[in-house]
């Protein structure tokens, strides 16, 4: 009896932790290519990039937790699943034997084709981004997403001179209403952060970025974040199905019923979306561990969280609850110029999802709705005097 | 080397006692925070599952009367948080990620609740 966890990002690490908090009493271990005690990635385009974060800050725990919970900790690269035989081939040539696998292989940045480029994900890019910013005085990131505007936010606070480059006419678009896009452009463009929309790189120099349209810009740093691709191969080379992320059921099982997946890997049915979904987020990497601990113990049910996300640039806390995909309506709770709204997206009438900025009470509120799938109308959200709570059926 | 004083004013005490009883006092470094304090030692009873992003209040603690006066009073968000708890929150609960450790917390006293999930 063994479980083998196969990367020690936040769902790797979390599924060790919890496998024993269930009481899980059998070897665990959790194979990770980063030489590193695993850690949380959100700091480090946030407060550890600017320096108000150190690395044992960033860790999820010490060390010696891992020890005193007999989890056996091996930095490698996982390169084979013999799932005959039931074993991980790793790049030492060394073989760990499974009696349940979970692979939480997480993604990887996917990359510009130029040269000089800086991307952020781990510790080491963090550590040397962190380094550089320092001496840069012009610094360009290209995508307008959470990963560049949160660097951009952090660049601007170091008094750096920043542009962002965005492919798509508003910023964040994948995951926010033009509404939420256009305030974020406002406060970016407040603080004196060059935002350039509808636009592409075509050469990267030394010393400066030349875009399609002619535009040119001064820069001595150039980062991207312009989203990732999930890490499929190990498990495709297995022979699991695999479309945008590793195939798995409602209980994040693989076809391979002695094989999980989980987190920003795994594409999975989600009870709040139209279809399976593949999430990129602390939530969805901690819920699915979670469910997959309970799962090996016995004690396993089909994942029904409801998705959370947030982004912090600046003094704005952008919290989102649910998965607005497919919106034909959106409302406005609050006033845009204080700072504190949110925003209500629905579909045919019913609530999806909902994005706060600087209102935590709502989000929080919201996640409720949204799980509790609660009959909200558009005017009831968008009216301040109407108390959300209301809606939520009794306790 | 640092004397004692100077020492104990670098890494205050903290005691974190939990809901069966059991007590472990560990230095924290001041700047860090309740909950890492906890993390960073090992010490049960404090899950900070979101990191100490102030996302998830699974880091909640139960502050001894006495040390409340010693403790910034508490944003919009850890107050929205705090109705969330999955232990009940009461007059002294605080979550242990909003509380950054100063000098003056040396000898802090808190209680960690049954469940945090």
């Amino acid at each position: 009896m063994a479980v083998v966890i196969i990367g020690g990002g936040q769902g790797g690490f979390q599924t060790a932790a919890s496998l024993r908090a269930e009481g899980y009493q059998e070897r665990i271990t959790l194979i990770g290519e980063e030489a590193y005690v695993p850690y949380q990635r959100p700091p480090l385009s946030k407060g550890y990039l600017l320096g108000k974060q150190e690395q044992r800050h960033a860790e999820l725990r010490p060390a010696s937790f891992y020890e005193a919970h007999r989890i056996t900790l091996v930095t490698a690269r996982a390169v084979a699943i013999d799932r005959v035989s039931r074993r991980v081939t790793l790049d030492s040539g060394e073989h760990i034997e499974y009696e349940t696998l979970v692979l939480a292989t997480g993604a990887r940045n996917r990359p510009l084709p130029h040269e000089r480029v800086f991307y952020l994900r781990t510790l080491s890019e963090a550590a040397e981004l962190r380094q550089r910013l320092a001496n840069a005085q012009d610094v360009v990131v290209v995508g307008g997403g959470f990963i560049g505007l949160e660097v951009a936010a952090v660049a601007r606070t170091l008094n750096k001179q920043v542009t962002v480059i965005e492919g798509q006419e508003r910023l964040m678009s994948r995951v926010v209403a033009p509404v939420v896009s256009e305030y974020f452009r406002g406060r970016h463009e407040d603080k004196g952060v060059d935002i350039l929309l509808n636009a592409a790189v075509s050469e990267i120099r030394e010393n400066e970025v030349h875009l399609r349209d002619g535009t040119r810009r001064p820069a001595d740093l150039v980062i991207a974040g312009i989203g990732v691709i999930p890490n499929l191969e190990l498990a495709r080379e297995a022979g699991l199905p695999a479309g945008n992320g590793i195939t798995v059921d409602a209980n994040l099982r693989t076809p391979d019923e002695r094989i999980f997946a989980i987190g920003d890997c795994a594409e999975c049915p989600n009870p709040f979306a139209e279809a399976c979904v593949r999430l990129e987020s602390v939530q969805n990497a901690v819920d699915h561990a979670v469910c997959v601990a309970k799962a090996i113990v016995g004690r396993g049910a089909p994942y029904s969280a409801v998705p959370w996300f947030w982004t912090d640039q600046y003094d704005i806390h952008l919290q989102m609850a649910g998965l607005p995909e497919g919106f034909d309506q959106v409302v406005t709770r609050g006033d845009l110029e204080s700072g504190k709204f949110s925003v209500f997206y629905f579909r045919s009438g019913r609530l999806r999802a909902v994005d706060s900025i600087n209102r935590p009470a709502d989000h929080l509120t919201s996640r409720k709705l949204i799980g509790a799938r609660a009959m909200l109308s558009p005017d009831e959200a968008a009216d301040e005097s109407f108390d959300l709570k209301g809606v939520l059926p009794p306790p | 080397m640092l004397g004692d004083n100077v020492n104990s004013l670098n890494m205050p005490k903290i005691t974190y006692i939990s809901d069966a009883g059991t007590s472990r006092t560990v230095d924290v470094p001041v700047g860090d925070t309740v909950m890492e304090g906890a993390v960073q030692n090992n010490v049960d009873g404090i899950v900070a599952e979101c990191g100490g992003n102030c996302q998830c209040a699974t880091c909640h603690v139960y502050v001894e009367e006495k040390f409340l006066p010693l403790l910034k009073s508490m944003a919009e968000d850890e107050n929205a948080m705090l109705d969330t708890t999955a232990s009940p929150r009461k007059s002294n609960s605080r979550l242990g990620c909003q509380l950054h450790v100063t000098a003056e917390f040396d000898g802090l006293v808190v209680h960690t609740p049954p469940t945090q999930q």
